[in-house]
C-alpha cells in the first residue's frame, strides 16, 4: 500500500496534477491552480488542497489584463475625477467593453461568463487604482447582475443581461432615511392597481444612480406582512415619476456617484417584479451576504494600492543618513501592516473561494469584510504617517485612499452589523 | 487576392516595469520569480494582425513562441487577444539561454513555409535583448522582402505599402507579398485581452513543438562572456562661475 501510495506521488507530474485538478474541479472538490507557480516554489506534488491565495493561469491573466488596463486607462483620471466628484464616462465605457461589468453573466447573454472569484479578483484589481470605480463594478456584478441571473425571469434576462453586460449600469435601492441598517423600517409603498403596482417613497443613498439606466426598488407591497411584504421591482430610468434627486458631497470614493432617488406615483407592471412578492427582503440580505465579500476585495485592493504607493518612498527619502526604511521601528510597523494585508487577503480570497464551491458564506463573508475595512482603515493611516508632509498633501494618492477607507466599515453593512452577524452564527454553531 | 495568412511571433519577455538586475555571476539577468509578459513590439504586432482580420484583409492568424514552457501563457493572452490558434516551439533551460534571432528566424520561416502563410508580422526587437535581427533574418531565409519599422501598413492587392520610420523621416515602401513585416512603436494602439475574450481563448488550439520538428539545430553560434550593470551614474557638482566651470573642465582635461 505504501509503495503504491509512493508511485501515487511519483506519477503525479505536471501534467497528471492538472488533469486530476481538472477532475476535481469537475466534481466541484477543488478549484484549478497553476501548477507553474507551484513546481517553481519547489511545493510537493501531492497536495489535496491548494493554497488560498495562488491563482490559476486565467486568474493570473485576468488579473493582469485588469492592472495593465486600470494603470493605462483609469490612473490618470483619478484625481481629476476626485476633484471633481464625477465618473468620467471614458472609464465606464472601458470597463463594459474590458467585460468587467457583466463578469459572471453567461456567454449567451454577451456577459463574460467568468466566476465570482474572478468578479472578486477585478474588484481588487480597480481599488488598487480607485476604490470608487472599483465599488461601480462591485454593486453592478455582485448586486445587480447577480439578482437578475437568480431571480429574473426568462424574459426579464434576456431584456436586461444583455444590456447590463454592455453598456448599462444598474442600481439597488434599499436604504431609506429611516431605513438602512433596520431594514424592516422600510417605508418606500407599493400599492396593487388591476395589473400593474404603484410605488411611492423615497430612497437614499443610491450608489451608481447618477448613471443607472435599471433601479432594482425594494418596496413594501403588503405592509401589513411586516418585512414579509418586502418585494423587489425592475424600475426603468426614464419611468414617469421617477426622479434621481440631490448627490451627495461625499469625504471619499468621490467619483462613485450616491444620490436619492424619489418615486412619486411610478406605475410598475407586475410582470416587473423581480422573483416572488414579498421575498424582497430575503433577496436583498442574500445578495448582501454574498455581495460584502465584494467590499472586502475592494478593501483589500485599497489597502494593497496605498502600501505599494508608499513603500518605494520609504525606501527613497532619507534622514539622518539612511533610507527611512532601514530604522527598525519603520521596519516593524512595515512589516506588521504587510502581515495584515495578506490575513485581509486570505480571509476575502477564501470566502470568495468558498462561495464559488457553494459552501455558507455569511459568516465567512462578514469577517472577510470587517475585517478587511479594518486593514484598510489601519493601512492608510500608517502610509500617511510613514510619507510624512508628502502623504498629507495632494501630490501623492495616499491622502485620497485615507478619505475612500471609512466607507468600509459603513456600507453594506456596518462594522458593528458584521460583528452581530458573526456572532449569530457562533451562536448557533455553538449549539 | 484571397485574405491573407498570418503569421504573428509573440516573445515571453522580463515585464518592461521591472527592474533588471544582473545574477551574481554575471552569465545573464534574473529571471526566476520575476514578472514576465509579452514583448510590447509583439502586441503591436498582434493587434496589426487582428485589425487586419477585422477588416477581412487576413483570414488566420497564427501565433508562434520560442521558448520554456511558460510562453504558453504568452500565447494564451495572444489568443485572448485575438488569435487563431498557437505553436509552441519548446526550448527549455540552457538551450534557451543559448537561442538566438538566428535560431529563431529559421523557426519561423519553416513555419511560414509549413503553414502556407502570406505575411510575417514581428517586432521589430525584443525589449530583452535589443536584438532588432530576427525580422531581418526571417526574410533572408525565405528569400521574401522585408518592411522593418512600420508605422503605417495598408494591403494593397497582393503588395504592401508601408511607411518606415527613418533616422532622416518617414520613408514609404512597396513590397510584394508574400513578405515580413517588422513593427515600430507608432504603428497602433495595442487591445487589452478582455475577460471575455480569455474565457474563450481556452478552446483555441495551441500546438507544442520542438526545433527538432522543424529540423533547426539550435546549438549556440554565440557565447556570453559575461553581462554586466551599466556603470552607476556619477553626482554633479555644482559651481558658483563660469571661470569656475572653465577651470574644472581645464582640469579634468576636457578643454584646453
Amino acid at each position: 500500500m505504501a509503495a503504491k501510495l509512493c508511485n501515487l506521488g511519483m506519477c503525479l507530474s505536471r501534467r497528471n496534477i492538472y488533469s486530476r485538478c481538472a477532475q476535481w474541479v469537475q466534481t466541484g472538490l477543488c478549484r484549478p491552480f497553476s501548477i507553474q507557480t507551484r513546481t517553481e516554489l519547489g511545493v510537493p506534488s501531492l497536495l489535496t488542497s491548494p493554497p488560498v491565495d495562488l491563482l490559476t493561469p486565467d486568474e493570473e491573466m485576468m488579473r493582469e489584463s485588469v492592472a495593465k488596463m486600470a494603470a493605462e486607462k483609469i490612473k490618470p483620471l483619478v484625481r481629476k475625477m476626485d476633484e471633481e466628484s464625477c465618473m468620467d464616462q471614458s472609464v465606464i465605457d472601458v470597463l463594459f467593453q474590458n467585460g468587467l461589468m457583466g463578469i459572471e453573466v453567461e456567454a449567451e447573454y454577451g456577459g463574460t461568463n467568468s466566476t465570482f472569484f474572478i468578479a472578486n479578483l477585478v474588484i481588487e484589481e480597480l481599488a488598487k487604482v480607485d476604490p470608487a470605480v472599483s465599488v461601480m463594478c462591485d454593486i453592478q456584478n455582485t448586486l445587480i447582475v447577480s439578482l437578475f441571473r437568480k431571480y429574473g425571469t426568462k424574459t426579464q434576462k434576456d431584456k436586461y443581461l444583455p444590456r447590463l453586460a454592455t453598456n448599462m449600469l444598474g442600481s439597488f435601492c434599499l436604504s431609506e432615511v429611516d431605513a438602512g441598517t433596520d431594514a424592516f423600517a422600510l417605508k418606500t409603498a407599493a400599492v396593487k392597481q388591476g395589473d400593474h403596482y404603484v410605488i411611492n417613497g423615497s430612497k437614499m443613498w443610491i450608489s451608481n444612480a447618477e448613471q443607472a439606466g435599471v433601479f432594482i426598488v425594494m418596496a413594501n407591497a403588503k405592509p401589513t406582512a411586516g418585512y414579509k411584504g418586502i418585494t423587489s421591482f425592475i424600475v426603468d430610468r426614464g419611468t414617469e415619476g421617477l426622479m434621481i434627486g440631490k448627490k451627495e458631497d461625499k469625504l471619499g470614493i468621490r467619483a462613485s456617484s450616491t444620490c436619492a432617488v424619489h418615486f412619486d406615483n411610478v406605475k410598475v407592471p407586475e410582470s416587473d417584479i423581480l422573483g416572488e412578492i414579498g421575498k424582497g427582503y430575503k433577496y436583498a440580505i442574500e445578495m448582501l451576504n454574498e455581495g460584502r465579500i465584494g467590499i472586502g476585495a475592494q478593501m483589500l485592493g485599497l489597502a494593497e494600492g496605498c502600501f505599494e504607493a508608499t513603500i518605494p518612498y520609504t525606501k527613497e527619502r532619507k534622514q539622518f543618513g539612511k533610507r527611512i526604511f532601514d530604522f527598525q521601528g519603520m521596519q516593524h510597523q512595515i512589516a506588521h501592516v504587510a502581515t495584515q494585508i495578506q490575513a485581509a487577503k486570505l480571509l476575502v480570497y477564501n470566502a470568495a473561494r468558498r462561495k464559488e464551491a457553494g459552501f455558507p458564506v455569511v459568516k465567512e463573508g462578514a469577517m472577510a469584510k470587517y475585517f478587511a475595512s479594518e486593514v484598510a482603515a489601519l493601512t492608510a493611516s500608517k502610509c500617511i504617517e510613514w510619507m510624512g508632509g508628502v502623504g498629507y498633501t495632494k501630490d501623492y494618492p495616499i491622502e485620497k485612499f485615507f478619505r475612500d477607507c471609512k466607507i468600509g466599515a459603513i456600507y453594506e453593512g456596518t462594522s458593528n452589523i458584521q460583528l452581530n452577524t458573526i456572532a449569530k452564527c457562533l451562536e448557533q454553531e455553538s449549539t | 487576392m484571397s485574405a491573407l495568412r498570418v503569421l504573428v511571433g509573440c516573445k515571453r519577455v522580463i515585464d518592461y516595469a521591472v527592474k533588471v538586475r544582473v545574477k551574481p555571476d554575471k552569465t545573464g539577468v534574473v529571471t526566476d520569480g520575476v514578472k514576465h509578459s509579452m514583448n510590447p513590439f509583439d502586441e503591436i504586432a498582434m493587434e496589426e494582425a487582428i485589425r487586419m482580420k477585422e477588416k477581412k484583409l487576413a483570414s488566420e492568424i497564427i501565433v508562434v513562441s520560442c521558448g520554456p514552457s511558460q510562453c504558453q501563457e504568452t500565447l494564451r493572452t495572444a489568443l485572448a487577444m485575438g488569435g487563431d490558434r498557437a505553436i509552441h516551439v519548446q526550448v527549455e533551460g540552457k538551450e534557451y539561454e543559448g537561442l538566438q534571432p538566428f535560431h529563431v528566424s529559421k523557426i519561423f520561416a519553416k513555419i511560414a513555409q509549413e503553414e502556407k502563410v502570406d505575411l510575417v508580422v514581428l517586432g521589430k526587437q525584443a525589449i530583452d535583448d535589443d536584438c532588432n535581427q530576427t525580422g531581418q533574418m526571417t526574410a533572408a531565409i525565405l528569400d521574401w522582402p522585408q518592411a522593418t519599422f512600420a508605422s503605417k501598413v495598408e494591403i494593397d492587392s497582393g503588395s504592401l505599402k508601408v511607411t518606415r520610420e527613418i533616422d532622416g523621416g518617414l520613408e514609404n515602401i512597396k513590397v510584394k507579398l508574400p513578405a515580413v513585416v517588422t513593427t515600430d512603436l507608432r504603428l497602433n494602439e495595442p487591445r487589452y485581452a478582455t475577460l471575455p475574450n480569455i474565457m474563450k481563448a481556452k478552446k483555441k488550439p495551441l500546438t507544442v513543438k520542438k526545433p527538432s520538428d522543424y529540423a533547426v539545430d539550435i546549438s549556440p553560434r554565440q557565447e556570453v562572456l559575461s553581462v554586466e550593470d551599466p556603470p552607476v551614474r556619477e553626482a554633479g557638482q555644482k559651481v558658483e562661475s563660469v571661470e569656475q566651470l572653465v577651470q574644472k573642465l581645464r582640469d579634468a582635461g576636457l578643454v584646453a
